[in-house]
């Protein structure tokens, strides 16, 4: 479909170059802007569409099996969902999970390990690097078996404890939901350091230089004057990783389900079983609508704070 | 498409960060002691980071893995049971053409859109800009499930090209993003000089522009093909047949229908599938250098 509007469009504009005849100005500005078409009808099929069907579908009491019986029936998902404690329970835990592992874990480390690498020695800064960045690759559906095997009852991080004469505990029973946080944070923290490494690598040094000479300590200078500097970086890394977070699915489904119980049923977990394993595609659909507008408010925050430049 | 997914801070980063300047070379005496103490606490942080790495490398050369870490009796047993057509070439075969395609079109429609927003003003320019960049933060999470009943409504569900298209479409708007940048630097002089010799806007773009940006249109290719290689979620809903799943449902149903028993096995499995991205992104990191480089390559 769309390879054959491309030529088409790639026609279109050679006929407008070989005439030499001028042509009225909106109808060069219409040729000149064809080669956006292909990427606006897939746009508007596969995204658009979809979000489209999601507001409607939210309001209906649509199910997997019989979907002739699909009705209108108004915020009765919504009503539903809000007195039901099982997406309460949801929502916590995506508030606990986007905070926990996002807000607090990636970004803190992110960039407490920009920080520390700014001053250590080049192999340990290529290292540390290079074993972050790793986790980060490594597909998500890897990265879940990976930590569900660190977590496991006889796996690596009952061993370190062990080591170390620290009580170890079922992490996936006991715990679950700061295990899927942990593993959050493991695979997620590079992208914060690869932002904050670029920002801090801006800082103007005279500024850092200065507050030294005026006697400030290793953590005023960081406190006052590097942080308030990355400012934006800060901001715009925050917005970032709490929509990558919002929407993790795979990570937490690979290492556990959703379980023990709904102990980890986040809200794009909860989606999922209700539309398929309770065939609730309506209910579903009006959690994904949740889903969509808190990302999209989000999103909206995070152009404002970018500004597409004039023009 | 978790965490490799959106990235045009990271990306817009990359080209500053090769001004970085070495860290201040004053007083020497007491940041050599602060920069051991930080060395070490790096050093510690790296290995426990590493633990589920090295446990995955030292299962698939296990013959009886287990969570435990371990030292082996060497075998490569476990990669010669997994390298069959069935468990990894098939599925790999699969991915590529899901991933393989849905990049083409992402980036061929990317480079065509990109032109007349990075050339041409237009009342429609921001608005469209505005909605591409507001579209990388969606969640496309939440707009599998509208997909689905939209896919089974007109028949695509377990179809391969819709799910490549729809892949595709998902990696679009970052691609365009990201696409637009990296021509917004090619300088407009060059095109003019081909305009006057009579060149129409399709003939400078792929005879000028695309040349000169040749880097940018790589780094976006890898950059989509690894986030679709690794998504896990796209064709876990919208496949079916076994036979037309990838490498990343594979590998999932591989998890479960082996009740995590064969973990020499899946760790092989697992290794083989990482491989290509992990190669990429080295490729990536060197044609960038800068922000997004493995350490070595950070000028500092």
């Amino acid at each position: 479909m769309s390879s054959s509007a491309a030529t088409a469009a790639g026609r279109k504009g050679a006929r407008g170059g070989a005439d030499r005849t001028p042509l009225p100005t909106w109808l060069a500005g219409l040729l000149r802007g064809l080669p956006v078409l292909p990427s606006v009808v897939l746009l508007a099929v596969f995204l658009a569409g979809p979000i489209g069907y999601c507001v409607y579908y939210a309001f209906t009491d649509m199910q997997l099996t019989g979907s002739s019986g699909t009705h209108f029936t108004g915020l009765h998902n919504f009503s539903r969902a809000f007195g039901d404690p099982d997406f309460t329970n949801a929502v916590e835990l995506t508030l606990m999970f986007v905070v926990g592992s996002a807000v607090v874990g990636q970004n803190t480390l992110g960039l407490a390990l920009a920080v520390l690498m700014e001053k250590a020695s080049k192999p340990v800064r290529s290292l540390t690097s290079a074993v972050v960045i790793s986790a980060w690759v490594l597909p998500e559906v890897v990265a879940g078996y990976l930590m569900y095997a660190f977590f496991y009852q006889q796996g690596s991080l009952n061993a370190i404890l062990r080591f170390l004469h620290l009580p170890q505990q079922n992490w996936l029973y006991t715990l679950p939901i700061l295990a899927v946080c942990i593993a959050n944070m493991w695979r997620g923290t590079a992208f914060s350091m690869l932002v904050y490494s670029a920002a801090l690598g801006d800082v103007p040094r005279e500024l850092v230089e200065a507050a030294e000479v005026d006697g400030a300590s290793a953590w005023q200078r960081l406190w006052r004057v590097t942080l308030p500097v990355i400012r934006r970086s800060i901001l715009t890394n925050l917005m970032l990783i709490t929509l990558q977070t919002l929407s993790v699915f795979g990570l937490i489904y690979t290492m556990t389900r959703g379980g023990p119980g709904n102990k980890t049923e986040t809200l794009p977990i909860f989606m999922y079983q209700q539309a398929f394993q309770n065939s609730l595609i309506g209910y579903g659909t009006a959690i994904a609508l949740v889903l969509l507008v808190v990302g999209a408010l989000f999103s909206v925050v995070y152009i404002r704070m970018l500004k597409v430049e004039e023009g | 498409m978790a965490a490799t997914d959106s990235v045009p801070v990271a990306a817009a980063a990359a080209g500053r960060a090769r001004t970085r300047v070495p860290a201040a070379r004053t007083r020497r005496g007491r940041t050599r002691a602060g920069r051991s103490v930080i060395n070490v606490v790096l050093l510690l942080f790296s290995v426990l980071y590493l633990v589920p790495l090295v446990w995955m490398v030292l299962a698939s050369f296990n013959a009886h893995a287990s969570f435990k870490l371990s030292v082996p009796s060497p075998t490569t047993a476990n990669f010669r049971h997994v390298l069959t057509y069935d468990t990894t070439f098939h599925p790999m075969l699969n991915g590529l053409l899901l991933c393989g395609g849905g990049t083409l079109v992402c980036v061929v429609c990317s480079i065509l859109a990109a032109y007349p927003l990075s050339r041409f003003r237009s009342r429609l320019r921001r608005p469209f800009l505005y909605t591409v960049l507001f579209s990388t933060g969606l969640p496309i999470t939440a707009v599998m499930i509208p997909v689905y009943s939209m896919f089974v409504q007109v028949d695509l569900i377990d179809s391969m090209p819709a799910t490549t298209l729809f892949l595709a479409a998902s990696a679009l708007p970052f691609g365009i993003w990201l696409m637009k940048n990296f021509m917004d630097g090619v300088p407009v002089v060059l095109e003019e000089a081909a305009r006057i010799d009579g060149a129409n806007s399709m003939q400078v773009l792929w005879r000028i522009v695309l040349p000169l940006m040749w880097p940018g249109v790589i780094v976006v290719t890898i950059f989509t093909f690894i986030s679709m290689w690794g998504n896990f979620f796209v064709p876990f809903i919208l496949l079916l047949t076994p036979e037309k799943l990838p490498a990343s449902v594979s590998v999932f149903n591989f998890l479960s229908a082996h009740d995590y028993t064969q973990y020499g096995q899946l760790s092989a499995f697992s290794i083989l599938y990482s491989i290509p991205v992990v190669m990429l992104y080295l490729v990536l990191a060197r044609r960038l250098g800068g922000g997004f480089a493995l350490g070595g390559a950070l000028k500092g």
